[in-house]
């Protein structure tokens, strides 16, 4: 049990997802103006990683292994993911209405968020267990949405702020995220 | 207005230079730009799988329907980036090391789908290899420029394939390295740094 505890705060902080890895920046950046969106992004991330981690991993285990095609993962996992979030799409469409309503418009840009498809990699480079890639799945999905919401609440701030012409926007928003990231650094000692 | 062919390659430096005006593709960018080495390999690996890629889909526009076309340029893409990982573990063992898992997340780069998706989807050969070209080297340069600033300042040397060029320390006895910069958070504050001087620099 013990292990599990130091791997979910390993991920969901030491390693946190888009501040120590850096996998995910675009969606980070893209959908972090806004409160509303950036939550939206969250759930919806937390909801595709878990399940990406999961049929990737069995996919890695039980397919690519046995059948000595271990070169192919890149293709394989890309497929998985992008089918997924088809799948998930069509099936929150027909069924939970609510919720694709909420989530909808972020599940298509899931397939290119490069948080989704590093953590499924990951899972198979730190040779991680079935159980363990499913709570790391799960701790790095949550760690990538506090950092967002954060994110999102900081940048709602900066709107307020006087900013210097040539430092707005993008700019200022990178530099935040320095000193959001720094935060997180200062988890490193933990574990 | 008929594209030539310069402009496209040129545009890639400065006017559309990927990680500053197209803020695509990130992930690299901050990720293995702790060495000026690295973060050229990464270019270079990048600029391939783009060059490759926009052939195809070039040479295929007329082929792949328009309905599942993202799928397949995802494909595509994908199949060269097994490519390149394959033969950077046969040639480059210790740069594919050490960019471990940002050569497979190519796939997933923006910038790549991006140029399959706005350009070579709709461009002749010539103009897509271009565009490839000018835009995986503008995104090299990006990568490399980042990479040197941050080693000089948060180690005090610039390596290039293992050599070193250039040691601060020879200059300044008394020069501190800057740890921060090659540290996690030091990325993004270089990356906005560095966007803010080009925004001042394109200003005037």
């Amino acid at each position: 049990m013990g292990d599990y505890i130091v791997l979910i705060v390993s991920c969901i902080f030491v390693n946190n997802i888009l501040l120590a890895q850096f996998l995910g920046n675009c969606p980070f950046l893209g959908t972090s103006k806004k409160m509303e969106t950036a939550v939206g992004m969250a759930m919806a991330v937390v909801f595709v990683l878990v399940m990406a981690g999961l049929i990737s991993w069995i996919t890695y285990h039980f397919v690519l292994v046995p059948a000595d095609l271990v070169y192919l993962r890149t293709i394989a996992f890309i497929v998985v993911v992008a089918s997924l979030v088809q799948f998930v799409e069509m099936f929150l469409k027909k069924s939970i209405p609510a919720l694709y309503a909420g989530l909808g418009i972020f599940l298509p840009l899931i397939t290119t968020n490069c948080a989704v498809f590093g953590a499924c990699v990951l899972n198979i480079d730190f040779e991680r267990t079935f159980m363990e890639a499913l709570v790391a799945s799960f701790a790095y999905a949550v760690g990538f949405g506090l950092a967002l919401i954060i994110f999102a609440g900081l940048r709602e701030k900066i709107l307020l702020a006087r900013v210097p012409k040539p430092l707005q926007d993008t700019s200022i928003a990178l530099v935040t995220a320095g000193v959001l990231s720094l935060a997180f650094y200062a988890f490193k000692g933990m574990v | 207005m008929a594209k030539s062919v310069t402009h496209e390659f040129f545009k890639g430096f400065w006017e559309e230079i990927a990680p500053f005006r197209l803020v695509l593709g990130l992930c690299p960018v901050l990720g293995v730009t702790t060495k000026m080495q690295f973060g050229l390999g990464m270019g270079l690996a990048t600029t391939f799988v783009l060059v490759c890629s926009n052939l195809l889909v070039s040479s295929l526009r007329k082929v792949i329907p328009p309905k599942v076309r993202v799928p397949c340029f995802i494909i595509i893409i994908a199949t060269f980036v097994v490519l390149v990982e394959m033969l950077m573990q046969a040639y480059t063992y210790e740069l594919f090391l050490q960019l471990g898992v940002f050569i497979p997340l190519i796939v997933v780069n923006c910038i790549v789908l991006g140029r399959a998706e706005a350009f070579a989807s709709k461009n002749g050969l010539v103009l897509s290899l271009a565009d490839g070209l000018g835009i995986g080297l503008g995104f090299t340069i990006s990568l490399g420029a980042l990479g040197a600033f941050r080693e000089i300042l948060g180690a005090g040397t610039l390596t290039l394939w293992g050599d070193p060029l250039l040691n601060i320390a020879t200059y300044f006895p008394g020069f501190q390295a800057f740890t921060f910069m090659v540290q996690a958070p030091g990325a993004f504050v270089c990356l906005g740094v560095m966007l803010c001087g080009m925004n001042m620099l394109g200003q005037k």
